[in-house]
C-alpha cells in the first residue's frame, strides 16, 4: 500500500505513460552507459605489469600512493609540522581585520569540505569495508594522512595562480597553475595538461560529483520508500539543481550550505554514540582493523585486495592529488599561497581520518559484516567479489544496516542526510566542471548553460544505471584528473616549496605576526 | 589631551539618526569634540557559503562598501558636516557590538552612541540583541538612544 502511494505520488512528477516501460529504461540505461564507458574504465583500472603478494595491483592505485608519498617526504611532513598552524588560521589568528568581509580561510575550508564529506563517506566507505573488509580503514587512514600532503601542494598552487579579474571575481585550479606555472618555469606542455585536465574535471563533475551521488541518493530513498525506478528520482534531483545553477535560486542551495554541515556534525555524532554504547569493542574493532590491514581476514585479494580498496576510497572521499579543492580553495583573500595550502590539509584529516574512520569502525562493530565463527575470517558472497552482509545490502544501505543496529530510526535521519550530502555535492562539482568547461570553450551565457543542462541530464542517467557501472566510470574519471594533476604538481613542487620555505622563515622570525582582535 | 569623540553607530534607521542627533548636540555641548560615524555590514567570517558565492565576495564586498557609503554614510556625514561638527566616517564589516567597541578603541574614544534596534523575539532571547551586547562588552560608557 506505501508502495502503491509512493509509487502514484511520484508520477505526477513523471510521465504517466512511461510508467509502463518503468524496468526498460532503466535497463537500458544501465547497458548503454557500461558499454560505451567500459574501455575507458579498464584503461585506468588496467593492472600493473607484476603481482604483488599474488594479487594485480592497479597502477592508478600506486601512482595516488606514490604521489602522496613524495609530496610528504619532499615538504618534511608538512602536515604534521603545520597542523596547529593550519588550525590557527582556520580560527581567524592570522586574518588582518581590514579584510573583513572577505572570504575567510574558514569559509574556503568549509566550501571544499562540503564538495568532498558526502557520500565517499558513507556509501564510499561501505564499499571498500565490504569489499576490503575492516582492514580497508587502516590503508584508508594513511591514504588520508598521506594525501594531505597531496591537497597542500594543489592548494598552494591554486591560491597562487589563479586569475583575478578586474570586476573581482577569481577564478582557479589546477587548469591555471599549468598554464601558468609551466610557463614561469619554461616547460613545455602546461596548455595540453591543462586541456587534458579539464576534459577530465568534466566527465569527473558527472560521474563521481553527480551520477554516483544521484545513484546512492535513489538507493537511500528507495530502501526507505520501497522500490521504484531510479530515473523518477533522477528527475526530481535534476529539477532541483536545475533551479538551482541555471534558476539561480540561491535560497535553496544556502539553505543546504548551512544544513550541511549540521548534518556532518549529526552524523559523526550519532556514530560517537553507537561507539560509546559499544566501547568494550572498540579494542576489537582496531583490532580487526588492523589484523585485516596485513592479512585481509579472507577477503577477496588478501590483505592487498584490503590496501586496494582502502585506497582507493580514500582518493575518491577526500579527492586529494585529484585537483577539485585546488578550484574551490582559490577564491580565499590572502597574500601568502602557503596559508590557503596549510588550511587545506585540514581536509583529508577532517573527511578521512575522522569522519570515514568513524564510518568504518560503525560498520565493523555492528557486525553487519557476516564473519566464520569457526576461523574468525569475513565470509564472501556466492560471487567471492565481497563480504556477505547480514541482510545482503551493499554502498549506503549498508553503512544504513550499521547505524539502525544502535538506531532503528537511524535510516530515515541517514536518508536526509544523504540526500542533502547528494545536492551539496552535486552543486560543488557543478561549479567544478563549470570552471573546467568555461576553461575549454570561453565563459558566456549560452556556453554555461550548455554544460548545466548536461549535468542535469546526468543526473538521470546516475539515478538510473546501476551502482556497479556507476562506480566504477565515476572513479576512473576522478582518477584521470589525478594522473594529469599530479604529474603537474611534480613540475611545479618547487615553486610550491620554496613559498612554504619563505613563509615559515617569515613566521619564525617574527615579520608575519598574529592579529589580536 | 586629544580630543572628545564619540562613536556612533549608524544602520540607516530612524534610531540611528536619533543616535547622530543626539551626538550632535552633546559634541556641542562638549565644544571642541569630534563624531565618527560608522555603519557596520553583519559578517562572519564562520559562515558557510557556495563555491560561487566565494568566487564573487570581492566584489559583493565592494559594492557593499560602496552602496553603504552612497546610502547612508555620505549623506549622514554631509549633513553633520554642514550643522559644524567635525565629523569622520566609517564602513566595516563584521560584528556591530565588537566593531563599534573595537572603533572606540583605536580612536580613544568617550563614548559610544547608539539607536535602541536589533532583532525581537526567539533570536534576540538566544543570542541578545546588538544593543545588549554592546552594553556587556563595551570597553566605554555606552549611551542608548531610544
Amino acid at each position: 500500500m506505501k508502495k502503491l502511494f509512493t509509487a502514484a505520488s511520484l508520477a505526477t512528477l513523471a510521465p504517466v505513460a512511461a510508467a509502463a516501460q518503468e524496468m526498460s529504461i532503466d535497463d537500458r540505461v544501465n547497458e548503454v552507459f557500461a558499454s560505451s564507458t567500459g574501455w575507458f574504465v579498464n584503461l585506468i583500472f588496467s593492472p600493473l605489469p607484476f603481482q604483488i603478494a599474488g594479487s594485480d595491483f592497479p597502477w592508478i592505485v600506486m601512482w595516488l600512493v606514490v604521489g602522496a608519498t613524495v609530496f610528504t617526504v619532499y615538504f618534511g611532513l608538512i602536515q604534521l609540522r603545520a597542523f596547529g598552524h593550519a588550525i590557527s588560521l582556520v580560527k581567524g589568528d592570522y586574518s588582518d581585520p581590514n579584510d573583513a568581509g572577505e572570504v575567510s580561510h574558514f569559509q574556503a575550508l568549509t566550501t571544499a569540505l562540503s564538495g568532498t564529506v558526502g557520500l565517499g563517506n558513507i556509501a564510499g566507505v561501505a564499499v571498500a569495508v565490504g569489499i576490503g573488509g575492516p582492514g580497508a580503514t587502516f590503508w584508508m587512514i594513511l591514504a588520508g594522512l598521506l594525501g594531505m600532503a597531496s591537497k597542500f601542494t594543489e592548494c598552494t598552487l591554486g591560491v597562487k595562480y589563479r586569475n583575478e579579474y578586474p570586476d573581482g571575481t577569481v577564478s582557479g585550479g589546477p587548469m591555471y597553475y599549468m598554464t601558468k606555472g609551466f610557463k614561469e618555469r619554461n616547460l613545455p606542455g602546461g596548455s595540453i595538461l591543462a586541456v587534458l585536465f579539464s576534459i577530465f574535471c568534466i566527465l569527473g563533475a558527472l560521474g563521481g560529483g553527480n551520477m554516483f551521488q544521484a545513484n546512492q541518493a535513489h538507493a537511500q530513498i528507495s530502501g526507505i520508500l520501497g522500490d521504484y525506478p531510479g530515473w523518477w528520482t533522477g528527475v526530481v534531483f535534476a529539477i532541483v539543481v536545475f533551479l538551482v545553477i541555471v534558476g539561480g535560486i540561491k535560497s535553496i542551495a544556502s539553505v543546504t550550505e548551512k544544513v550541511v554541515p549540521f548534518m556532518g556534525i549529526m552524523y559523526v555524532g550519532a556514530a560517537l554514540v553507537i561507539l560509546l554504547v559499544n566501547y568494550d569493542q572498540i579494542g576489537w574493532a582496531f583490532g580487526q582493523i588492523w589484523a585485516g590491514a596485513f592479512t585481509g581476514l579472507g577477503v577477496a585479494g588478501g590483505f592487498v585486495g584490503a590496501l586496494i580498496q582502502g585506497f582507493k576510497r580514500a582518493a575518491f572521499s577526500n579527492e586529494a592529488g585529484v585537483g577539485s579543492a585546488a578550484i574551490a580553495h582559490s577564491a580565499v583573500r590572502t597574500k601568502e599561497p602557503v596559508t590557503e595550502g596549510v588550511v587545506s590539509l585540514l581536509e583529508p584529516f577532517i573527511d578521512t581520518v575522522v569522519i570515514c574512520t568513524m564510518t568504518a569502525l560503525v560498520i565493523t562493530i555492528s557486525g553487519v559484516l557476516v564473519v566464520d565463527p569457526t576461523t574468525g575470517l569475513y565470509v564472501l558472497n556466492e560471487a567471492g567479489t565481497s563480504i556477505q552482509t547480514a541482510d545482503g545490502s551493499s554502498g549506503v544501505q549498508l553503512t544504513s544496516a550499521a547505524f539502525a543496529t544502535g538506531f532503528s530510526w537511524f535510516p530515515y535521519v541517514l536518508a536526509v542526510a544523504v540526500v542533502l550530502f547528494a545536492f551539496s555535492t552535486m552543486i560543488s562539482w557543478s561549479y567544478y566542471g563549470l570552471k573546467a568547461w568555461t576553461y575549454l570553450f570561453g565563459e558566456g551565457k549560452t556556453k554555461e548553460l550548455v554544460f548545466k543542462l548536461i549535468f542535469c541530464v546526468f543526473i538521470v542517467i546516475g539515478a538510473a544505471a546501476q551502482l556497479g557501472a556507476v562506480i566504477d566510470f565515476s572513479d576512473a574519471m576522478i582518477f584521470a584528473m589525478a594522473v594529469v594533476n599530479i604529474t603537474a604538481l611534480y613540475f611545479l613542487m618547487p615553486i610550491v616549496k620554496r613559498e612554504m620555505n619563505s613563509y615559515f622563515n617569515r613566521l619564525k622570525t617574527g615579520e608575519i605576526v598574529k592579529h589580536t582582535h | 589631551m586629544s580630543k572628545t569623540t564619540f562613536v556612533v553607530g549608524i544602520d540607516g534607521s530612524d534610531a540611528g539618526e536619533r543616535a547622530v542627533q543626539f551626538a550632535k548636540t552633546r559634541a556641542k555641548a562638549v565644544g571642541d569634540c569630534a563624531i565618527a560615524l560608522c555603519y557596520v555590514i553583519e559578517w562572519s567570517p564562520f559562515s558557510f557559503q557556495t563555491a560561487e558565492e566565494n568566487e564573487q565576495r570581492h566584489k559583493r564586498r565592494e559594492e557593499e562598501v560602496s552602496m553603504a557609503h552612497s546610502r547612508v554614510l555620505d549623506p549622514a556625514v554631509e549633513a553633520a558636516r554642514k550643522d559644524g561638527c567635525e565629523v569622520s566616517g566609517f564602513v566595516r564589516h563584521g560584528d556591530a557590538a565588537e566593531i563599534l567597541d573595537n572603533l572606540a578603541k583605536e580612536l580613544g574614544a568617550e563614548q559610544i552612541i547608539v539607536g535602541r534596534v536589533g532583532v525581537r523575539g526567539l533570536k534576540e532571547r538566544v543570542f541578545g540583541g546588538v544593543t545588549g551586547r554592546l552594553v556587556a562588552s563595551a570597553s566605554v560608557p555606552v549611551t542608548i538612544i531610544p
